[in-house]
């Protein structure tokens, strides 16, 4: 691999760009591998990566049914933050938030990891209670955030309307390290990093098959024929119910269509995410200057991967009574992605009925944030058999009852 | 969006004016079942590519509950019958079974 930089920019400016390699290989399949990687969102890629970086295991391969990053991590709106309410999210979100800090740097790829600032608005008694406690919450857990009042937000977000009829901005929650990452980059970076570690990324791979022995993985089917491993780990987000049902369990999740939308590019007016969970709608400006505007998921279970339309105009409404100066711009986009949700609103870390198999899933309309600290934990439950940062994140927590309801704290889309 | 028409009151609504209610012909565990089946009726979900089980209500309307079979993949409803009812009955499935053969849902197909 070769390395990125300043320098490297300007020497192939000066040879027309002719020397720069592909960011990664396309090899065949083998035979077998160590670890199958089935699904090459971020969280697989991530997964691989850390497999590779931290515990020496590169015969590893990751198989994409389409191309890599084209599932929801290449469809989010790019939140990151990690002012959960639950000390188990806590860790890993912060975890994550903070390996993103220096991420760009670690893969040498640009991720452009923008900590502009975020806030989630107070529009009533209840929020404002709500996200005292949080704050308070995330004292105790070390992670940075503070109730802000109204005044100050208005200070941070001009574009504010503080009095709406409806929902006046009471106050916010904000955390000044939170803020947004290019989405693909992400992908790209792993990419590259795993494929220069002798990883195998394997698009247009997709799984339909799982073989299994005396209760434990022995290999795939895909449509590139079969392919041994000695350890799965099924990172497939809104598929995960499907792949779970190949392997012969059943897991605690529903598949749902959530969508975004962008307008049209504007001058920059807004230097900060603002989510408004009340109303079920968050805002932030790209790089380009598009307003990018995420929504709520579909009533029901589906994999149509574009949202029911009603959506749209649901969300749009109610931000234009915070936001009145969007009313005048136009859509540019609409698309949607399948996310995997489960009944705490947290994910899923754990072994599985299955020997050898393992799932990371669950992360339904936020795991975008959790990427790398994902990959991370993931990685040391699929080498040592268990990882601090999963160890609380197992299916058995729906046997026992042991929920992390995020479902207060994290109540809307993002 | 949804076009969907409520079998109790027969009025023809789109999906804003109904409401899904979760999956249906759930067998039901109480207190001191096992705790595989109060988990298996409580969490596990069928969550399929396909044909899907649900119960609806339609809330801006009758406000009555029903029973639908609708394809998670290409949102076409197969059809609704009464909230009342056991099992899918044998027109739904078939309806099902032209579009999807082989198809699986718990006991039945
Ligand atoms: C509209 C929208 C907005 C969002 N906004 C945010 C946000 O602002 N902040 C945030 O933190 N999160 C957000 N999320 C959630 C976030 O996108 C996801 O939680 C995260 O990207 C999941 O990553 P993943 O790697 O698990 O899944 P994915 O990126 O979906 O990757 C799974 C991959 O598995 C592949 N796959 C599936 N089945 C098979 C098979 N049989 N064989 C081979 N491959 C298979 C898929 O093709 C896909 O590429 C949003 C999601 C959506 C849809
Ligand atoms: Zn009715």
């Amino acid at each position: 691999m070769k390395h990125y930089s300043a320098f490297a920019v300007a020497r192939e400016a000066l040879r027309h760009h002719m020397g720069w390699e592909r960011a990664w290989a396309s090899p065949e399949p083998k035979k077998k591998y160590d670890v199958i990687i089935v699904g090459a969102g971020g969280h697989g890629l991530a997964t691989a990566y850390y497999l590779g970086k931290n515990f020496g295991i590169t015969n590893v391969a990751v198989l994409e049914k389409g191309w890599l990053g084209g599932g929801n991590t290449g469809r989010n709106t790019t939140i990151i933050r990690s002012n959960y309410l639950q000390d188990p999210s806590a860790a890993i979100y912060e975890k994550s938030r903070s390996l993103y800090e220096t991420l760009s740097q670690d893969l040498n790829y640009n991720i452009m990891f923008s900590p502009r600032g975020l806030i989630m608005l107070a529009q009533t008694e209840h929020e404002v209670r709500g996200y005292l406690r949080t704050a308070h919450a995330n004292a105790l857990q070390g992670v940075s955030t503070e109730f802000i009042s109204a005044a100050r937000v208005k200070e941070i977000v001009p574009i504010i309307n503080l009095d709406g009829p409806r929902y006046p901005v009471l106050g916010g929650l904000y955390q000044a390290r939170g803020g947004t990452a290019r989405h693909d980059a992400v992908a790209w970076g792993y990419a590259r990093a795993c494929s220069a570690m002798g990883m195998h990324i394997l698009q247009k791979c997709e799984v339909t098959g799982i073989s299994r022995e005396n209760g434990r993985v022995t290999g795939v089917t895909t449509n590139r024929g079969d392919i041994g491993c000695d350890k799965l780990g099924i990172v497939v987000a809104g598929h995960s119910g499907h792949l779970a049902d190949m392997a012969g369990f059943r897991l605690p999740i529903e598949s749902v269509a959530l969508q975004a939308l962008v307008s049209e590019p504007i001058k920059p007016c807004m230097d900060c995410v603002v989510m408004a969970n009340t109303v079920h709608g968050y805002m932030s400006q790209s790089d380009k200057g598009e307003m990018v505007i995420g929504g709520g998921t579909d009533g029901y279970n589906n994999y149509t991967q574009r949202g029911s339309f009603h959506h749209i105009e649901e969300t749009v409404r109610a931000l234009i009574e915070t936001f009145p100066m969007v009313a005048r711009l136009k859509m540019l986009r609409q698309w949607g992605g399948i996310v995997d949700v489960t009944g705490d609103r947290s994910p899923i870390l754990s072994k599985t009925p299955v020997d050898g198999i393992f799932i990371n899933c669950g992360w339904g309309t936020g795991g975008f944030k959790a990427i790398p600290g994902s990959g991370w934990g993931f990685a040391e439950l699929m080498a040592k058999g268990h990882s601090p940062l999963c160890d609380e994140f197992g299916l058995d927590r729906f046997y026992q009852g042991r929920f992390i309801d995020e479902s207060v704290a994290a109540g809307v889309a993002h | 969006m949804l076009i969907l028409t409520c079998p109790c009151c027969g009025v023809t609504g789109e999906e804003t004016e109904f409401h899904q209610g979760g999956e249906a012909h759930l067998k039901r565990f109480g207190p001191g079942s096992a705790d595989d089946d109060f988990h298996t009726y409580m969490f596990a979900k069928e969550n399929p590519k396909g044909a899907h089980f649900e119960r609806w209500r339609h809330n801006n309307g009758c406000g009555k509950w029903f029973i639908m079979a609708r394809d998670t993949v290409t949102l076409e409803v197969y059809g609704t019958y009464p909230a009342q009812t056991f099992e899918p009955p044998q027109y739904i499935r078939d309806a099902i079974t032209a579009k999807r053969p082989g198809w699986a849902w718990r006991d039945f197909a």
